[in-house]
Formats: C-alpha cells, structure tokens, sequence
C-alpha cells in the first residue's frame, strides 16, 4: 500500500495534477518496442512511463525510452519535403510542398515501373513496418528491396532459421524462470533491451550463474559471474570445443535427439554426385533412418522402428550414414580440443573443460521438471515437462563477422545436443516461431518485366543453387548481390553493398535509390568516405550523377539528408500509427502471441507525413495493384492506419492478429474489423494471447502448440518441426562448389563456397584475420553500443547526449603500455582502409588483443542539429572509416560468405599515438554540411517542463 | 543555519543493489523527465545541443573499473543521488532555512523560494548530490519524488520514485528504512547493506547493495573437466556408449 500524505505541514501540494489525459503507444527509441503510457498536460508531453500491463517490458523502461520527449522535441526533426538546389552532399536544399515532392517521385517511379522495375532499388533501413515495405516493391517489381537485416544481424537470424527454425530476440529467449546458467554471447546492450535486463535482474535474485563471452566487459558483462573475454570471431572455436567436451562425455540428451532433430537421418556418401551429402529419402521425399530392428532405411518415427545413430550402411549400393555420427567423428577431433583452441580464442583450456562442465551438471545432473502433461507429436502423453536448465542468447557480437553464419549455427548445434530448445529451463521460441526448417518461402524476382508485380515477396529463403537469382550468364539479377554465389543464402539481402553497386553500375546501372530510415551515408556503412563517393559519382560522359535520382524519408537531419535529391520527412514516434506485425517482426513472448500498435499521442507541428502513408499514397499514384481499387481510386485512402486495419495478406490474415472479425472475437485470423484499432487502444494499444499451458514448451513436437500455432494461422501443418543439426541446404551449395548440377559458383568462388558452405556447423578464421599480417595490424578493433544511445539516433537528444557526447577507444592497459600510450592521449587507429583518430581511456575489461569503442557516437557537422563545435563533431569518432567494405582481394564484399551479412567485427588494426600537435580533435574530419532551410539556432537554455511546474500551496 | 529534526517518524530512501546494475541509465532520464516538470521544475539544460552542454541532474550513474582485495578487476556501475542524510550537512549548513529535512518522512528538500543560491549546502554534501541550476540561481536535487510517493492522481503502484518504478532490473527499492521490519530494511540486513562513506558520519538514509560473490564452479563437486566415456580418442569410446544407451532405450 502507497503512503498517504503525512501532512508535513511545510507548505507542499504532494498530489498535484500529472496528466490531462493518460495515452498508451509503443515505443519506438530502439527497436525493442516496450508499451509506453504517455502523460499529457496542455496538449504537451509531461511524462512517459512503461507500460505495466505490456509483455514486453511489464512497466519498465530504459534509459533511452524515458529519455523520448527529448526525441520527439529535437531540433534535428525535419520540417518539410526539401529538394535539393546544390551539389549532392552540400546539404542545400529548398522546401516544397507535399504535391511537388510527391509528383516529383510518382514521375520518376513511374517511368522506372513502365520500363524496367528493377532500375528501383528500394531499401528501408531500420524499418518496423517490413510487411508493408516489401509488398510495395513485390507490387512495382523490383527484386530490389530490403530492409538493413543484411548489415546487422541476419547470420543470427539464418543461422538460427535453418537449423531450429528459430533464433534469438524476437524468436525465441531464455527460460529466466528456470535456467540455471545463462551463457550470453557477443551481446552488445542492444536488441531485446528491457526483457533481457528484467530477465537478468531475476537470474540474480534466483542465483543462477550467468556467463558473458564477450571481448569487451561493458554493462551485461559487469553484472555476470564470469566474463570470458574472447578473442573477437573466435567464438564459434570455443563453442565446438565445448562440444568436443561434452561429446566425449556422453554429455548429450540422445533421446531429446532422436525426438526433435534429425540426429537419426541418414547421410548419403556419394562424391561426384548430386545425392552426396543429400539426405536418404523415400518417394515421397521424407528422410529416412536406418531402422536397427529391421536393418533397413525406414522413415523417421515409423511406428516400431529403432533410428540408429552411428555406423555406416548401405541403400542400393549407396553407403549411408546417420547424422550424429558424422557430428561425433567430427567434433571428437582433436582439432576441436581445448587445448588446440585455447590459444586462437583467447580463453584457457581449462576454462573452456570448466564450462563444459558446468554446461553438463546443470542440464543433466539438474533436470527441470515441471508438473505440466502434456501430449508429443507421436501421440504420446507425457505427465511433465522435463528441461535442461541451460539457456543462451546471443547477438550481433557473434553474427557481425565473416564466420557468423556458421557460429550462430555451432552455437544451436550446442543446445541442440544438450537437449536444451524449448525445453523447461532453455531456450524457448516465441510464435509464430518454431518454423519448418528449412524456412521458406523462396526469395521472388526470378523474373521482372515492365508493371508487372514479382510472384513472389523479394526476400525469402533458399534451399539450393536453382533458388539463386542469377541471370543464365551469371549475373545477379539484384542489385545488392543477394541470392548470387558470394552470398548464396541472404535471406535478408545485402543494403551495405547497394550504394556502391549502384555507382558502379555492376551488375547494371539503377536509376532511382529509395531509402528508409538508414543513415548510410554515415554510421550505417563501412568506407563512409568510399560510401559517399559512391552517392556523388558522376558519369564522366554526361556529367550526370550515376545513381541518377536519390529519395529520402526519415525524421531526421541525418548525416545522409545531405546526399539525397529529395526528402520526404517523416514524423517522430509519437505522431503516427505504426503496427508491429507478426507479419514481420513480432514481439511475443514463450507464452503467447502478441502484436502492437502506435497511436498518434500528439498531432506534428511540421508539415510532415508517416513514411508508411506516404508509400500508400505513391502506391496509389502509380496505380500499383493492391493500391488502388478497380475505378483506379487509392484504396487506402485513409493512409496507414486504414491499411493496418482493411489489408488482408490472405484471407483473414492482416497485419494485425487481434480482434479480428466483424465483432472482434477473432484472433489470429478473421475478417476485417473496421473497429479494430479501437479495441488496441482500449487495451494499452497491444494484443497477447497466451497459448494454452501445455503448449507451452517442446513447441516443435509438441502437438498441443502445433495445432494452436495452425489455428492461429503461424504454419500451415501441425506437423512436428525436426531441427537441423545438419543442413542439406548448405550442402547443396557445396555440392554444386565441387562441380554437380547446371548451376555451379564462377571459378574465382568455387573454393570459397565449397569450404563455407559446410553441411555441419564449422568454423574459420575470419577472411580479415586469415589476410592479415598479425605483425601489420596486430589488434582486433569493434565496436559496442551504449545503452542508453542503442541506435544512433540519441545525439540529437538533449538529454543522452549529456551521458555520452563523445566516445574513447577503450584499450587494455597492458597493451597501451606495449605501444607507449598513457590514459587520455590521442591516437591513431589504422587499417589498410586508412585511419582515424581517437581519445584513448585505458581499461582493464577488454581482451588485450582488442581495442573497442561505442558506436556511432561521432557525428559530422551539420547533422542532427548539433552545433558543429559539439563534442560528437570534434571528438567523436567512427571506425567505420577504416572498415574496408571489400575483402583484400578487392572485389568481394567484406561479409559472411553465405549470407552477406557485414563483417563489421572482423577489423584488424594498429596504434599509435599522435603527435603532440594532433591531440585534441577527430580525424577525418569531413566538412559540415549546409544547415537545411528553416534551422533556427538553438538556445543556450533548455528548460523543458517550466510549463508544467506547479507550486501552489496545498489549500 | 538550520536544524535538522531529532528523529523523523519515518526515514523513507532508496536501497540501490550494486550487483544488479547494468549502468543502463534508464533511472537516471527516467528520473530527469518526470522531475523536469515536477516539484523543482524545471531541470534546466545548458548548451543542449552544442559544446559544454550541461544540466541538472538529480541522479546519475557512474560506471567504474574496480580492483577488488583479491585483485580481481571488476565493473561496477554506481548511481549516485541524495541519500536524505539523517545528519544532513547540506540542511545544516543552509543560511536561510531553504534546505530543509522533513520530519514526517525524513526527505530533505530545497525550498526554492528561499534558497539564496549561495551554493554552500554543494560544498557541504560529501557525495555531490546538489546540483545548481544557474538560470534559476538555486539549488535543486533529488525529492524522492515526494510528488509521486503520496500523489493520489497517480495509480497506486505508480506511487514510487520515478528511478524505482523504471529500472528494468529491479536494482532499486524503495522505503522506509526507519521501519526494521519494512521489505527494504529486510533487504538490507539480508544481503548487507551499507552505507556509503560512513566515516563521514552524516548518517546516510539509502543503502547500497554491495556486488554479490560471483558465482564459481557450478558444477557437482567442483569438477574441472568432463571425463571421457573411454580411454580412447577419437569417435570409438562415444559411438559405443551411443550403441548401449540405444539398446537401453529400446
């Protein structure tokens, strides 16, 4: 119970007034999307709090949420569509009116759709509403399309859909009620910020151990019992040298294998031809085992049948082998032992025995039984659930690096062996994940051809080399590269290569580059000054720019503002209606189903626009399919919300799952309900559903959920989902890399692809580390982000910038003292990219073969409405500078070789110190940018909340 | 000067667990926003968006590296705001009356209206918790949101410091820590709570959690190292015990 007012008597009104009105939204200053309830007094923004009833934060909310109206009031917001009057990346602009910028782009589009589509590369950046995005460019025709899934964290996100059909964050999290040890990798304090800081604050309360693998020691990693301060891309090493522990212990949950994974499949040997490495399956395409009873290859589960797990048999002549034991001969290797690691990762042999077997003691001598019956996809009642207590998490930390792919797929083969998927005390999907694996659908855009739609979304999953979106020659038929041999398995395609593809005209000069909310003209890429030369080249024959037309939408004065040709500004979070989808990127949790919305809490002042309406409005200017109705009228009049509402995916699917139907009683799937977004904001502006009790854990075999997941529209069978220790996919690449099949890798791939594309979860060295000289370039060099700046977007805040304005290049001491630094110099941090320059503090909590900073913290002069003597202009630094965005060869992007995803960790550096004379400011250092028509110089005072004061004196 | 009462009928603060903070800020600009426009309205910025930029704080977070007796090197993330000292200089030292601790609740506060701006009550307090706010020419600092803690427009279980109600681990409590029987005062006798700078005998209200013992070796008996199923390398040792735990499955 609160206290009452103890009556002081010293003059204070203890219960003044806090709000007119009280206004729930979702947040949007990370990704993580909390429930906000949003305080108004006078029509202005008093107070933002979480929102308790939410399932995501459960009423809490960091330190960048609460720091939200001084987002919502930057004076780095746009103001108007602006189109530029100077040179590209001057930043002069001049502001026009909504129906010149809008005509401007419908003429460009226009004559992009009715000639050849794909001249349109559209790409949106950190983008909430994907459904939507990518429908848009299905409906034009271009293939072009992605979201920035391609330059954070699609390893993760690929690694973890082919092998368990799901992953991390917005996939699936840790049991924090139950587990025992929680082992976080290469987590930066970013993505699924307030559910992981609330679950670590119960894993203290409840005592359980939590490990950090991380080279850095920053905020997660100074709470947690242990840090093991790997070496940076080495944490795939590490985790197949637990696996080669618990191997050779017998530490693996064999019947947990045999039920949920294909431990039992059998593995056709058969090199030089196209089954080898494929699964053995009978006609009607289902793997087989060998069936020790019978001694013949029957199918998986087939009543009575005992799945062998090793030796080698024979199919017509084919020698066959079961999964598992080409796991066992493979990971039992002495290349895989502790001792043979522990050097490369940094991490001592006995550590790494250590943690094996502590991973072993807490899942098998530490079973989690809870009193849950429940019924397997077998048809077998089980009385409880019984789970191995040990859960992981991991991201961008281990996904960022050309091995990602294959470490975010070691590290599932480790829960995976120790039974630890979605059991009582693990790991545990979200729907709509478990999905089938492999995943699909398959990327469209085999084709395109003038205003014709693709058949297909344009981005998806492969499952071999005819999925590849390659002309008959070669060519990639997108822009980006993605779905072509140096990144066969791009999923979310490739945004860090688009610019500079584009410039170059390779594979084919584009006319139009439409972005979203990515600030690629800065922190978002590697090269920034490669990146703008590229947004700046012109054709030397015509003097015209070769990316001929640059469009813009964002909230903001990023540095990228300055390199487009028109800008649609869009609005900040609290002025627009948004909805998070489980179309796209869900926010569930273990136990339910959930989507969201975001309710305008207050009306722009500017004369801007959601992004998302305005791409309704395009649609419906170039008369898209979908966007417009039969009399060619827009059929979204009403902008997004009217879409959020009246859009239907398939029949009684729309983007959101709530109070679907005509009276609202439908969830997951129904008819349109013109009353729906008031229902989601009678109820806090979200939708959860929980699922029922029993459904609850073993979603892949379990049939309870399996048919839940059905009725709510999440798969289409309720068959069990058997995870991928071992990927036919992968090994199709491989098999087409050693010479089978029409579609084969051009020659200068062939090895490259053929030692990725590893059937079973492998590791090796990153391309940067294995061309690298360790005498040249001696460190390894990262980045991490703030908490409270996750994002780039905080400079422009009042308030966070006070917290971090600008970023130190944090080095151990033993190192700085091996190259005579001191606390607090400047030096230099060079790469074959070149150098920057930077403020050193010295650290002991950092691997000492690795220098680190925070992210995007520098900024460049004329952006975000900084003064361009701020701290992040004069002392912040970025090391994408001296990223290299192409592989020492010169040619290959410096990404994942199978997915694509930027290799932003995989940096290899050198220190120095700087000259007397070069102490005290950044380098580069680039020239401001004009400031954009209608900036106001800031005040020196900031008194936000004067309006809101309230001294009267209790009556 | 002023007088600070005998005894105060509650002592109500902040118990801040150190084991459990992430330095993740959220209490800090969770705190600075409602505070902004709260009691001491507002909590001005200076060169927001420029060099120099500077505010008014009434709780901040300050991360460290720390070398433990052991030797062990160690992150520690420290919040820092008033702790409504029982013998609170910042009160006593006050020329005009304006610093003042409440005898109900134990807060001290600032009365604006008569605070001079001297600036002596900053000198006084040992942990830098006074923060002036030059436009306005006074002092301002943490109320332990005594407009939130009784404000009956708010729900009931919103009644709390802004800094309690957000942060996302849990590393803060609030209560009254004069009550041996409140959820904080059992907090703190259950993980020992301290008080921060004791030799300086202000007698501090909040007590900070200090880092639990980081948990070793989880494993049964300590063990170091799995043993191998057999005396042998390679596959042969596991795929055989594979072969019995089938047969045992069978």
């Amino acid at each position: 119970m609160p206290l009452r007012d103890p009556k002081e008597n010293d003059g204070l009104n203890t219960s003044p007034p806090v709000a007119d009105e009280v206004k729930t939204t979702t947040c949007y200053m990370c990704a993580g999307r909390c429930g906000i309830r949003v305080f108004l007094k006078g029509g202005q923004i008093r107070y933002i709090q979480g929102n308790r009833d939410h399932p995501v934060n459960k009423g809490v909310l960091c330190g960048k949420g609460a720091a939200g109206i001084m987002n919502h009031c930057s004076p780095a917001r746009l103001r108007k569509p602006l189109k530029r009057v100077g040179p590209r990346g001057s930043g002069e602009f001049e502001e026009i009116e909504w129906d010149e910028a809008l005509s401007t782009a419908t003429t460009w589009l226009d004559d992009i759709r009715t000639t050849d589509p794909k001249k349109l590369a559209f790409f949106t950046g950190r983008d909430q509403s994907q459904s939507l995005t990518g429908w848009w460019a299905k409906q034009f025709g271009t293939p072009n399309y992605a979201a920035h899934g391609g330059l954070c964290s699609v390893n993760m996100a690929a690694g973890g859909l082919y092998s368990i059909g799901g992953s991390f964050w917005e996939f699936g999290e840790p049991d924090w009620d139950h587990t025992r040890l929680f082992l976080m990798f290469g987590v930066a304090e970013d993505h699924d910020s307030n559910p992981i800081k609330i679950g670590l604050g119960k894993l203290k309360e409840r005592g359980a151990k939590v490990i950090s693998f991380n080279p850095a020691r920053t905020g997660y990693a100074a709470i947690s019992d242990e840090w093991v301060g790997i070496r940076p891309g080495t944490d795939g090493l590490l985790v197949l040298a637990l696996v080669h522990e618990l191997l050779r212990a017998g530490k693996v949950d064999l019947d947990y294998l045999l039920q949920f994974t294909n431990s039992s499949w059998l593995v056709q040997q058969a090199p030089g031809s196209e089954k080898d490495g494929l699964f053995l399956r009978d006609t009607d395409g289902k793997p087989l085992v060998w069936d020790r009873n019978s001694g013949s290859a029957v199918p998986q589960k087939q009543p009575g049948a005992k799945a062998a797990l090793s030796g080698t048999y024979s199919v017509f002549g084919t020698p066959v082998i079961p999964v598992f034991q080409l796991i066992a001969d493979r990971y039992t290797d002495e290349a895989y032992a502790p001792d043979t690691v522990a050097e490369q990762c940094g991490v001592s042999a006995e550590t790494i025995k250590r943690l094996a077997a502590e991973i072993a003691d807490a899942a098998f001598n530490h079973p989690v039984t809870l009193p849950i019956a429940w019924t397997d996809t077998d048809g077998k009642r089980h009385e409880t659930m019984v789970g191995r207590p040990v859960s992981m998490h991991a991201m961008r930390g281990i996904s960022a690096h050309s091995n990602g792919f294959q470490t975010c797929r070691s590290l599932h083969l480790l829960q995976m062996l120790i039974g630890a998927v979605d059991t009582p005390g693990s790991f545990r999907y979200k729907p709509p994940y478990p999905k089938p694996v492999p995943p699909g659908p398959k990327a469209a855009g085999q084709t395109s051809a003038p205003e014709t739609p693709l058949d297909g979304m344009p981005l998806g999953f492969p499952t071999g080399p005819d999925d590849l979106l390659l002309e008959d020659d070669g060519t990639p038929r997108r822009i980006d590269k993605a779905f072509t041999w140096e990144n066969p398995m791009s999923a979310h395609g490739a945004m860090h290569r688009v610019i500079a593809n584009a410039a170059a005209g390779d594979p084919y000069p584009i006319d139009t580059l439409f972005m979203f909310m990515a600030n690629m003209a800065w922190n978002s890429s590697m090269d920034i000054q490669g990146t703008i030369d590229a947004l700046t080249a012109t054709n030397t024959d015509t003097g015209e720019y070769c990316i001929p037309h640059i469009i813009y939408s964002d909230a903001y004065a990023s540095e990228t503002i300055a390199y487009a040709d028109l800008i649609l500004p869009d609005t900040t979070y609290l002025e627009r209606w948004d909805c998070i989808s489980l179309l796209d990127r869900p926010i569930s949790n273990a136990e339910g189903a959930g989507d969201a919305i975001r309710q305008p809490i207050v009306e722009p002042d500017r004369d801007v626009r959601p992004f998302q309406t305005v791409l309704l409005d395009l649609g419906a200017r170039l008369r898209l399919p979908g966007f417009v109705n039969e009399d060619g009228s827009a059929k979204f009049p009403g902008g997004y919300p009217d879409y959020i509402v009246n859009h239907e995916r398939g029949p009684g699917i729309g983007p959101l799952a709530g109070w679907r139907g005509e009276n609202g009683a439908g969830q997951g799937k129904g008819s349109v309900n013109a009353d729906q977004l008031e229902r989601y904001i009678e109820n806090g502006c979200f939708w959860h559903c929980d699922m029922p009790v029993e459904a609850r854990y073993f979603k892949m075999g379990n049939k309870a959920y399996l048919d839940w997941a059905v009725g709510m529209g999440f798969i289409r069978s309720a068959d069990a989902i058997i995870m991928q220790l071992y990927s036919e996919p992968v090994q199709k690449f491989r098999n087409a890399a050693r010479g089978i099949g029409k579609k084969q890798p051009p020659e200068h791939l062939r090895k490259r692809v053929e030692q990725a594309c590893d059937p079973l979860p492998s590791w090796y060295p990153t391309f940067e580390d294995s061309a690298t000289d360790p005498e040249d370039f001696p460190l390894h060099a990262l980045t991490q982000r703030p908490m409270h700046h996750y994002h780039s977007w905080g400079s422009q805040n009042a308030w966070l910038r006070q917290i971090t304005a600008q970023n130190r290049l944090f080095v151990h001491h033993a190192t700085a003292a091996k190259y005579g630094i001191a606390d607090n110099d400047w030096v230099w941090v060079e790469s074959r990219n070149g150098r920057v320059k930077g403020q050193v503090k010295l650290i002991d909590g950092v691997n000492p073969n690795t220098v680190w900073t925070w992210n995007a913290i520098g900024k460049r002069g004329g952006s975000w409405g900084l003064e361009k003597d701020s701290p992040e202009v004069k002392k912040g630094f970025l090391l994408n500078h001296i990223i290299p965005d192409k592989l020492d060869d010169g040619s290959l992007s410096n990404s994942d070789p199978i997915t694509g995803q930027a290799a932003w960790f995989d940096l290899r550096v050198r220190i120095s110190k700087a000259e007397p004379d070069e102490q005290g400011e950044t380098e580069p250092m680039f020239e401001s940018t004009a400031d954009l028509p209608g900036a106001t110089p800031n005040s020196t005072r900031l008194d936000y909340g004067r309006v809101f004061e309230t001294k009267e004196p209790v009556e | 000067m002023t007088c600070l009462p005998e005894k105060t009928t509650r002592k109500l603060g902040l118990v801040i667990d150190l084991d459990t903070c992430v330095g993740c800020q959220a209490c800090v600009t969770n705190c600075k926003e409602w505070n902004t426009g709260g009691h001491m309205a507002p909590l001005t910025d200076t060169n927001p968006y420029g060099a120099g930029a500077d505010g008014v704080w009434f709780n901040r977070v300050h991360s460290y590296e720390v070398t433990t007796p052991e030797g062990n090197s160690q992150s520690l993330h420290f919040p820092r705001s008033c702790l409504h000292c029982e013998d609170a200089a910042c009160v006593t030292v006050c020329p005009t009356g304006a610093s003042y601790k409440r005898i109900s609740d134990g807060i001290v506060l600032v009365d604006e209206d008569k605070c001079i701006g001297c600036k002596l009550c900053s000198w006084a307090c040992p942990y830098g918790a006074r923060e002036y706010d030059v436009f306005e020419g006074v002092m301002k600092k943490c109320t332990l949101c005594v407009d939130r803690i009784y404000n009956e427009n708010l729900d009931e279980e919103d009644r709390v410091p802004a800094c309690v109600l957000t942060c996302p681990t849990g590393a803060r409590h609030y209560g009254d820590l004069g009550d041996p029987q409140s959820d904080v005062s059992r907090l703190v006798r259950k993980r020992n709570g301290q008080d921060l700078m004791p030799e300086m005998g202000y007698r501090p209200t909040n007590k900070y959690l200090p880092q639990r013992e980081k948990i070793a070796n989880t494993a049964t008996g300590q063990t170091t190292a799995l043993a191998p199923l057999e005396d042998t390398s390679g596959a042969s040792g596991l795929l055989g015990w594979v072969d019995r735990m089938l047969e045992q499955m069978d």
